[in-house]
């Protein structure tokens, strides 16, 4: 077999040789990116990772005041707590909703319908952030000053629901796939003993597909903890731990788009906003992770 | 007859209530769709004109139409386009075709998701610190689309995939069993076979990369920059440019006394461009469905 395999590969003409290594090239292209960017992040801030930033208290201080002349403190304690909080305030919006959605679109709809609603959940995934942005920043920072009687609506609950609008797609789409993974016996076997649609539902699919919806949350979490340009416009944009939904934030992700703009290349300030990267990188990283795992596992069943 | 229980009405009302409970979650994200739109639009309409489309912004950007970031938007899509069909198609390719089922064919596949899982933010101080610094393109057009490209591979890879995945089996066989060889069989069998698949991949690739803001933002993509109006070519790629996601950001937080309208009309201008982008993705998926040969 290995000799076959040697002399079919030196009939091979040149060209053709040079097309299999350019595709090679193209294939491991994603591996090199994902290396790249933790490189060349963990490059511009690397200086002040090992000589000089307080690491602890980078991660337990809330004093963020990268600007002050002679007082000058990186505590990001603040924008981590701001980032998961918007975050889980979102997944308790998105969540229910996206996770009803999957089950009416996979187990209840009729085939026309079905398509109707995939392309609207599809639509809503390709609005772009920095427009959920500006929704958040006019039409819901009005609504929420209305309803609430607050002095300004632009707070972390409105930032939610942005991102909460924005992981909805991402939710219902995985945690559909994941309820189609079922096998059609597991549902043929529960009707056949006279269960209706909904103790099929409750008492078979979710139990079987639990692994999979999960994973639905988890990216749907990650998508909101990577988010920028929405929290940055609608969540109030102060550095600051949250004492309920109508309090101002801010996230790691918006203190970046924000600061970066004003900081010279190779100072503190500049090099603490590449270690924000890295903290961020490696969240998502291991979130995406965790769900991958969690979805290979069910495929290995 | 069987006579219905308590139990059974129970069951049949459980079953009903939770029937339209769905349902109305369901329909309930259909309002924030239309509620944007209709908002959208019915602010912009009294700016909404080809003289807005075409003219550049003006009086530090209180005024005037969208003309710059309009065109500096198409020239980051189109030079981004380039750069990531190919390099994501010929990776679908790669681990459609050429991989085996290994670890390391694992860990590409993880990769590719977990690329896709960078936030945009990061994405940017990739490129800040990639294209911008260590390869000296500096902020320009070049630098900002190479990050987009990277940020937006995995939408091309993934639809790629499920494309050249649809193409039967029995198509590659008969061709190898022809004495063609693997490139010659992915060029004349596989890829004209899923090419609409993959022309779906390119179309979502575009309508991604034109809404982007935070991969742009320091990469090459300005607050503010005059070109001459009309003219297709007023941009060079080795310069910064404006963008229409950029422009909207600008103009809704940075710029005071903004023209009422001016920035829904942006916005109804690039939601407008993306939806329509993948409208088009869409029925070209429903053509493709109704026009399958296997």
């Amino acid at each position: 077999m290995n000799i076959l395999r040697k002399k079919s590969k030196a009939n091979l003409p040149f060209s053709e040789t040079v097309i299999e290594l350019f595709i090679r090239l193209c294939g491991i292209s994603s591996i090199i990116f994902v290396f790249g960017i933790f490189f060349f992040v963990f490059r511009e801030g690397a200086g002040f990772l090992f000589s000089g930033l307080n690491l602890t208290e980078f991660l337990t201080s809330v004093e963020w005041q990268p600007t002050s002349l002679n007082n000058k403190r990186y505590g990001a304690f603040a924008l981590i707590v701001g980032t998961f909080s918007v975050t889980a305030l979102a997944m308790c919006m998105a969540v229910p909703f996206g996770l009803g959605a999957a089950i009416f679109v996979s187990e209840f709809c009729s085939p026309k319908l079905r398509e109707t609603f995939k392309i609207v959940i599809e639509l809503l995934a390709a609005i772009p952030s920095v427009v959920w942005g500006f929704i958040g920043l006019t039409l819901m920072n009005q609504l929420i000053i209305q309803v609430f009687n607050a002095p300004i609506g632009l707070t972390m609950l409105n930032g939610s629901i942005m991102l909460a609008l924005m992981s909805v797609p991402i939710i219902v789409s995985i945690a559909e796939d994941a309820l189609k993974a079922v096998p059609d016996s597991y549902r043929e076997a529960a009707e056949a003993l006279g269960a209706t649609r909904w103790q099929v539902i409750y008492r078979v699919l979710l139990p079987a597909a639990k692994n999979g919806l999960l994973a639905a949350v988890l990216l749907g979490a990650a998508r909101s903890i990577g988010e920028t340009m929405a929290v940055l416009m609608a969540t109030g944009h102060s550095v600051n731990i949250p004492s309920g939904p109508l309090s101002w934030i801010r996230t790691l992700t918006a203190t970046i788009a924000a600061e970066l703009g004003e900081v010279a290349r190779g100072d503190e300030h500049y090099q603490v906003l590449f270690i924000i990267g890295i903290l961020l990188f490696t969240i998502t990283f291991v979130v995406n992770l965790i769900a991958d795992l969690v979805i290979k596992g069910i495929r290995q069943e | 007859m069987f006579t219905e229980t308590p139990i059974d009405r129970r069951k049949r009302l459980t079953e009903n209530v939770m029937r339209i409970f769905l349902l109305i979650i369901t329909s309930i994200m259909i309002i924030p769709l239309l509620l944007i739109i209709g908002y959208l639009l019915y602010k912009a309409l009294p700016v909404l004109s080809f003289e807005f489309l075409f003219s550049n912004p003006r009086d530090n950007m209180r005024a005037g139409g969208i003309w710059a970031p309009f065109l500096g938007t198409i020239y980051l899509v189109v030079v981004s386009l380039l750069v990531s069909a190919p390099i994501g198609v010929f990776a679908a390719v790669y681990l459609n075709e050429y991989a085996r089922e290994n670890w390391f064919t694992r860990i590409t596949n993880l990769a590719v998701v977990n690329l896709a899982g960078v936030p945009s933010i990061v994405h940017a101080l990739f490129g800040v610190g990639a294209f911008v610094l260590f390869a000296g393109l500096g902020e320009s057009i070049l630098a900002a689309s190479l990050t987009l490209a990277i940020m937006t591979l995995p939408v091309i890879i993934a639809s790629t995939t499920e494309a050249l995945k649809a193409v039967p089996m029995s198509f590659r066989e008969a061709c190898w069993n022809l004495g063609a060889t693997r490139w010659q069989t992915i060029r004349r069998i596989v890829i004209p076979n899923s090419i609409s698949g993959i022309l779906t991949g390119v179309i979502l690739q575009v309508s991604r990369a034109a809404g982007e803001t935070a991969p742009i933002m320091f990469t090459g993509a300005v607050f503010y920059k005059a070109i001459a109006e009309g003219n297709l070519f007023a941009y060079n790629i080795t310069e910064q440019c404006m963008a229409l996601s950029l422009h909207l950001f600008t103009i809704s937080t940075q710029v005071p006394d903004v023209t009422e309208g001016t920035p829904h009309g942006t916005a109804v201008v690039l939601v407008g461009s993306v939806l329509l982008v993948n409208a088009a993705a869409i029925i070209l998926r429903v053509y493709l469905r109704t026009r399958k040969k296997w």
